[in-house]
């Protein structure tokens, strides 16, 4: 993994071989979790906030074995263009782990771009993780606040809130119409405060300029 | 309008958007959403359609048969081991030209067991004298799902809207989803002249004995190929009511001086066309065919598509074991006959599942630069991985 660098540029890998390089828009997405955690769901939500902030997205699951606990991923791709690419997301601008378990997996950062960021679901401080990658990480306690706010250990809408909170990829309001358009009534509400504190809880803007270049 | 939806949840939308009045279908990977929305659109009373819940793949099929041949517009869906399931009641719908539709969301058919993604299951009932569409995008699949049963009614021939699973199935997109008022304008109400009629009995499925058999599978070959036409006008009728198209039989897309082409079927395409904006300026540009009518075969445009290529790629997501890949041994038949042919290399890739990266684009154009390069090769089989009698 190469070292972190200072980012210049909002997004992208430079288009190979072209005279003159189009500028790439597309920001790549890989989120990490065990069955159960919602890790499709958070996919799912995260594409439909970037459609209802004005990007095209795509988003879609990795399917392995289907049951409760077992490692599985999600990809989310935004552009400002339409996505023709389907393959899964092998170079991610950014990983959202939903379980800090997964921190163990070796594969679990192959092929994060440099510049990149990881946000962690884990009551550990961001130091402590970061020492063991070559990364950008915060580590943000979600399923503490699921557990606090809507009564269950679901972390994936805090994780996303928090995340968009840090990256400012698509604004908070485009999230919680993702959310009215998935959940209704007590659900919805109680996400929709979750999100809202999850959001205060991170350094805002802290990734919003990255990059890999 | 545009929404961002999940393939399955948009084909589903877009079935009760035709107003069927019979669905049958049994739940398989990876076409379950499709048959769950639907029964769910149906539960909640937003689609006013007999849904019946059967026992098997077999039976989904035999409702379907016996729905449309009564007159009722019909849709079923399945994959893989549930297409095997049914394929003799699709070789009796279609020989018996009972106009209806299918979804195949495409997957791989054991064994070994597989739920991924390929080809095989569609390419399993190639012979069954349906006619098949492939789609690239949830945009295409719904669009196509559509226009599907206008083509079935035109042509008293069933078709099947192909559509890979999990990588269009499961994959949320922003999608264009029309109106009901739009598909209104576009798809007539269901009308099949055969259709069984109390007032006018007569017998369907009858046997047919050696007086007349190769009659009916001529009319039927035939029906197939004037169904060539119908598929690019109906796309056409599409367009001027939706604004969209999806490529008649097949699109040519890439540089007109372009001398290598790849044909592909599927979402594969997609990815093929951004390995090409990435990768063209390392490894040239190619033509990219994007086959969209694969039964019946358009061998009339795929011969103009070719016109000026040295060499051609073709893609094929299921591979005839002891021959190689299906498409591309189809389109060496039928390049054949020109003066001056490209050379096909035909790689299967992508089975089982396997992801296909958008470097496939570069390293399928550098491949075939070589001079030895293989002619037909299970391209991204790795291998390191088999006992070395098996390589």
């Amino acid at each position: 993994m190469p070292a972190v660098r200072r980012v210049t540029r909002r997004v992208g890998l430079p288009c190979v071989g072209r005279m003159q390089p189009e500028k790439k828009t597309m920001i790549e997405y890989r989120i990490h979790g065990r069955g159960g955690q919602g890790s499709v769901a958070a996919a799912y939500l995260l594409a439909a906030a970037a459609f209802e902030a004005g990007f095209t997205c795509q988003a879609f699951p990795a399917f392995g074995a289907e049951r409760r606990g077992a490692p599985v991923m999600a990809f989310v791709r935004i552009d400002e263009k339409p996505i023709t690419l389907r393959s899964q997301v092998r170079n991610p601008d950014f990983l959202i782990v939903q379980d800090e378990t997964l921190l163990l997996d070796p594969t679990l950062t192959n092929g994060l771009k440099p510049g990149g960021a990881m946000l962690v679901n884990s009551r550990k401080t961001s130091d402590e993780i970061a020492e063991k990658f070559d990364t950008r990480v915060v580590a943000f306690p979600a399923t503490d606040l699921a557990v606090k706010i809507i009564g269950k250990p679901i972390p994936n809408t805090a994780l996303l809130a928090a995340f968009l909170a840090l990256t400012e990829h698509v604004p908070q309001d485009a999230l919680a119409g993702a959310l009215r358009g998935r959940f209704h009534g007590a659900t919805l509400e109680n996400n929709l405060t979750l999100i809202a504190e999850a959001a205060g809880a991170v350094e805002a803007g802290a990734w919003k300029e990255t990059a890999d270049a | 309008m545009r929404e961002a939806l999940e393939g399955s949840l948009a084909i589903a939308r877009a079935v009760a958007l035709t107003k069927p009045d019979v669905v049958a279908a049994y739940p398989i990977t990876p076409q379950t959403h499709i048959v769950e929305n639907i029964s769910k659109l149906v539960a909640d009373g937003d689609m006013h359609t007999e849904f019946v819940s059967v026992e098997s793949e077999f039976s989904a099929a035999s409702v379907v048969l016996g729905a449309a041949a009564a007159g009722a517009r019909a849709y079923t869906a399945s994959a893989s081991q549930g297409i095997l399931l049914m394929s003799e009641v699709m070789f009796n719908i279609a020989g018996l030209r009972v106009p209806l539709v299918m979804t195949i969301a495409n997957r791989a058919v054991g064994g070994p067991l597989s739920i991924w993604n390929d080809q095989s299951d569609s390419m399993a009932v190639r012979d069954s004298g349906w006619i098949q569409i492939h789609c690239i995008s949830n945009q295409e699949a719904v669009d196509t799902t559509i226009q599907a049963f206008r083509i079935a009614q035109e042509t008293d021939l069933p078709v099947a809207v192909c559509m890979d699973g999990f990588v269009l199935t499961h994959t949320m997109e922003v999608i264009d989803m029309p109106s009901q008022e739009e598909v209104d304008a576009f798809l007539p109400p269901f009308e099949f002249a055969g259709a069984l009629d109390t007032a006018n009995p007569r017998s369907m499925g009858t046997l047919v004995d050696p007086n007349y058999f190769a009659e009916v599978r001529h009319s039927h070959h035939a029906a197939m190929g004037k169904a060539l036409a119908k598929i690019e006008e109906i796309d056409a009728a599409y367009a001027e009511v939706t604004g969209r198209a999806s490529g008649g039989l097949l699109t040519v897309d890439g540089p007109k001086k372009a001398k290598v082409g790849i044909i592909a079927m599927g979402s594969v395409v997609g990815t093929m066309m951004a390995g090409r904006e990435h990768y063209g300026g390392e490894v040239g540009e190619a033509r990219i065919v994007k086959l969209r009518s694969y039964r019946p075969f358009p061998a009339k445009a795929l011969r103009a598509a070719v016109k000026g290529l040295d060499k051609v790629i073709v893609i094929d997501r299921a591979i005839s074991p002891g021959m190689g890949g299906v498409l591309g041994t189809e389109v060496s038949a039928v390049l054949s006959t020109l003066d001056k042919a490209p050379k096909v290399y035909n790689y299967a890739l992508g089975l089982g599942g396997r992801d296909i990266p958008e470097t496939m684009y570069r390293d399928l154009l550098t491949t075939i630069e070589a001079k030895d390069a293989p002619r037909f090769a299970v391209f991204d089989a790795d291998l390191e991985k088999l006992p070395p009698e098996d390589r």
